[in-house]
């Protein structure tokens, strides 16, 4: 970024009467509302699309599918629904407050886009704290959540923010330890260190370096879903006990932040969970000759592999009851926090041990996933054979959903 | 500090380190997502932990007992729909029952058969509706829709023989209104085929979730002695393992002829008499409505499916009870009759009644998360309770 303005100032595109921070402050200002409103508001609008179609194929319906071709639109329309619609803010409730918190838990997740990778050039600033800065300003989230549940006076809106601020800092430990393995395998805090300390194939991966990184993994992922306040741990809006948590009194524009930062917290998990264990944007060409396809290609692996994390999040909501106050944090003080404290300690003996790494653990661990996986879409295969459904009934094209004849 | 009619006392406790700490009085409904109908909770709650749960019953209260003394014996039948709207079958059948014993009314074979047949699906259609609202309770909302579906095509079943999906009105005083449809009988089989496949699928899919169990097992148990105490009947009686059925103990309409058996919790995961026990009872109890209704399509005999009722029907002076195994258990009809065309007196006493009595009992030292999965469990039905 820096040297890019730099660039532009030397070869006299930008007029250097201007002092350069200026030019720097408006580089960031110009590129940062190109991402904002181009990817990071898009894309929380498009998942709320993706989670109704996938959950309406998951429930034997259609989704939405008035709007646009297949009902693709309807994130427009419903957002603009709802900037339309009145703010209404309850007459005992703690003003200032109560129209501050949105803002603060839409801020905390636009601002990860900071340092989140696009493709190997594309990122607004690859600071060297990287990893660190994520996890600090994810927690804004809970200051503002805590905000909205406070500020509402509501009991219902109380009890899901105390909730959500229990849940949020507790996972945050689990979440953490989680991701030091791999910053002591990388011995980088940064985003893009990380990434190219993996290579493209899954052997090269942080995911199958050894056994302790997998745990990791799923540790991780686990504790992002938590932070990420979605099923089973959506317990702060947890709709059949609170209503609706912490946004009960919420209308309009305020309470489409909300939401809009929890679907866009969904890329913003799988984006690192990417980063750090699937190696990131990591393409087996080096395309030295061709910038923009790199970054093009970059770009689609690593959206790939960030969005399968969304969609597995959406899967696991709809499929998956909710835990209790009290199950959520024996999971995590009781089991989450201790095997990951196990995986610091036994990447760092790894580490010690094999300096080098271990080929053949990779592959193992590679195959096995990979078994893995297999055996599970045979499962899926054999009850959707046992449920005598045809392939008419499981095509992925929703209007395909009719009545089944008997 | 009073909460319309309810003194709730704010218990102020000073908490080991000199923290002063005051109970919260959470008002759940009669708008709330998961109280099923309009049902008001008044929650004493520390944090999370209730202290107490206390009912307050009537927001849906239509006085169906009194119309039934001004609408004529016929004319109540459509009312007797909206008693419990979610098995309407078992009220149309109950009220029937009733004016057929004042008035010694002999009921032909094949209408007591398609009674039986109409009951035992309504029962699938209720269950279905209650397991799944289970589900979703514990924050699972895709069981929900696949129960949904299945019921949709019950809804079906009880379009093509009575003409409506949800309010049947489908019992006369005498017999039936309309004898099964040409060719439904098959499309009943079909459906049963589809629907037994359909309870394994479920199981699987949520029943023994880790989560759903944990969510579930050791939750709100009711002891037997507990639960005949509180007058529980039907499926929350017999999750508490009281093997006690209206079917089977006082026999009515053609039941004895018919093979079944009363499932009973068996503290499958936790408990005897907890939340997951009358859950799992409701779903092995839709595997026996199953076989019953197979039976009864099998033996169902030719004949006339209405009795010869008079219009202007006056059954004699004098009272009856009868009671039947609703959705919800122990469903009884108290009608008083002075010769007129119109009952003199009549009283219901429903499952859902005596299952939210308990409530406050059991939902001590319970989170609030709880409180919806007892409720549900109970299979509370707010029209029942108020009537």
């Amino acid at each position: 970024m820096q040297e890019l303005v730099d660039s532009l100032i030397a070869s006299g595109l930008l007029p250097d009467t201007v002092p350069a921070w200026a030019h720097y402050l408006a580089a960031m200002l110009l590129f940062g509302g190109i991402v904002v409103f181009g990817f990071v508001l898009p894309i929380a609008g498009i998942t709320t699309w993706v989670e109704r179609r996938v959950m309406g194929r998951m429930q034997s319906r259609i989704g939405p599918n008035r709007v646009g071709p297949a009902g693709f639109l309807q994130w427009l329309a419903d957002g603009i629904k709802n900037l339309l619609k009145e703010d209404i803010v309850p007459r005992a409730a703690d003003v200032p407050l109560f129209k501050l918190a949105p803002y603060v838990v839409i801020v905390g997740f636009v601002a990860t886009f900071v340092v989140l990778p696009f493709s190997g050039d594309l990122i607004i600033a690859d600071m060297n704290v990287g990893i660190l800065y994520v996890t600090s300003v994810t927690a804004l989230v809970v200051v503002g959540i805590l905000m909205a549940g406070w500020a509402s006076n509501n009991k219902w809106s109380l009890l899901g923010g105390i909730r959500s601020a229990a849940q949020i800092v507790s996972y945050e430990i689990p979440a953490g330890l989680s991701i030091f393995p791999i910053v002591a395998l990388t011995g980088t805090l940064s985003m893009q260190g990380i990434i190219r300390a993996q290579g493209p194939h899954p052997w090269q991966w942080f995911l199958f370096d050894n056994p302790f990184t997998l745990c990791a993994f799923v540790v991780f992922f686990v504790s992002a879903l938590a932070e990420g306040n979605r099923t089973p741990f959506d317990l702060p809006e947890a709709e059949s006990e609170l209503v609706a948590g912490f946004a009960t009194e919420y209308s309009g524009m305020r309470n489409l932040l909300f939401f809009m930062a929890e679907w866009g917290n969904l890329y913003v998990i799988g984006a690192i969970v990417t980063t750090l264990f699937l190696g990131g944007w990591q393409i087996p060409w080096a395309l030295d000759g061709q910038p923009v396809l790199r970054n093009v290609l970059q770009f689609g692996v690593f959206f790939a592999k960030a969005y399968f994390f969304v969609f597995l999040a959406i899967w696991l909501r709809w499929t998956l009851p909710r835990v209790r106050v009290d199950q959520m944090m024996t999971m995590c003080w009781k089991y989450l926090v201790p095997i990951a404290l196990v995986n610091l300690l036994g990447t760092a003996v790894w580490m010690l041990v094999f300096p080098e790494g271990v080929p053949a653990v990779r592959w193992l661990l590679t195959l096995g996933a990979g078994v893995a996986l297999l055996a599970f879409f045979w499962r899926v295969r054999h009850h959707v054979v046992a449920a005598g459904y045809g392939l008419k009934q499981l095509s992925f094209n929703p209007l395909a959903t009719r009545r089944v004849e008997w | 500090m009073g909460l319309a009619g309810f003194e709730v006392e704010i218990e102020r406790s000073r908490n080991g380190g000199g923290v002063v700490t005051e109970d919260m009085t959470l008002n759940m409904g009669p708008q709330h997502p998961s109280t099923h109908g309009v049902l008001r909770f008044v929650v004493r709650a520390d944090g999370e932990v209730m202290k107490s749960a206390v009912p307050d019953v009537g927001y849906l209260h239509r006085s169906i007992e009194k119309i039934a003394e001004k609408v004529g014996w016929h004319g109540f039948i459509p009312y007797t729909d909206r008693v419990d709207y979610v098995a309407a079958m078992f009220c149309n059948h109950g009220w029937a029952m009733a004016a057929e014993k004042l008035a010694g009314i002999e009921v032909p074979k094949r209408a007591e058969y398609c009674r039986v047949i109409a009951d035992e699906l309504c029962r699938l259609h209720s269950h279905l509706l209650s397991v799944g609202s289970m589900a979703m309770d514990i924050g699972a909302f895709t069981p929900f829709t696949h129960a949904i579906r299945e019921r949709e095509y019950l809804n079906d079943l009880f379009e093509e023989l009575c003409g409506a999906r949800l309010t049947f009105h489908y019992m006369r005083i005498g017999g039936v209104g309309w004898d099964l449809p040409p060719g439904w009988a098959e499309k009943v089989l079909a459906f049963l085929d589809r629907f037994e496949a359909m309870i394994d699928e479920y199981n699987r899919l949520i029943s023994y979730n880790k989560i759903f169990v944990e969510r579930l097992a050791n939750v709100a148990v009711i002891t037997a002695a507990e639960a005949i105490d509180y007058n529980l009947v039907g499926p929350n009686l017999r999750g508490s393992g009281v093997r006690y059925d209206v079917r089977k103990d006082d026999p009515y309409s053609v039941y004895p002829e018919l093979d079944f058996e009363v499932p009973v919790g068996r503290g499958e995961m936790g408990t005897l008499g907890d939340s997951f026990d009358r859950y799992i009872v409701r779903m092995e109890e839709m595997k026996q409505s199953c076989r019953i209704i197979r039976q009864a399509l099998r033996q169902i005999p030719k004949g006339p499916v209405i009795a010869k009722v008079p219009r202007n029907f006056k059954p004699p002076a004098g009272d009856c009870y009868v009671r039947l195994e609703s959705a919800r258990g122990d469903m009884g009809w108290y009608v008083v009759s002075d010769g007129t065309a119109f009952p003199h007196r009549c009283k219901i006493r429903t499952g859902s009644f005596s299952g939210i009595s308990i409530i406050e009992h059991v939902s001590r030292d319970l989170m609030i998360a709880d409180l919806v999965a007892v409720i549900a469990s109970l299979d509370l039905v707010a029209p029942e309770i108020d009537r």
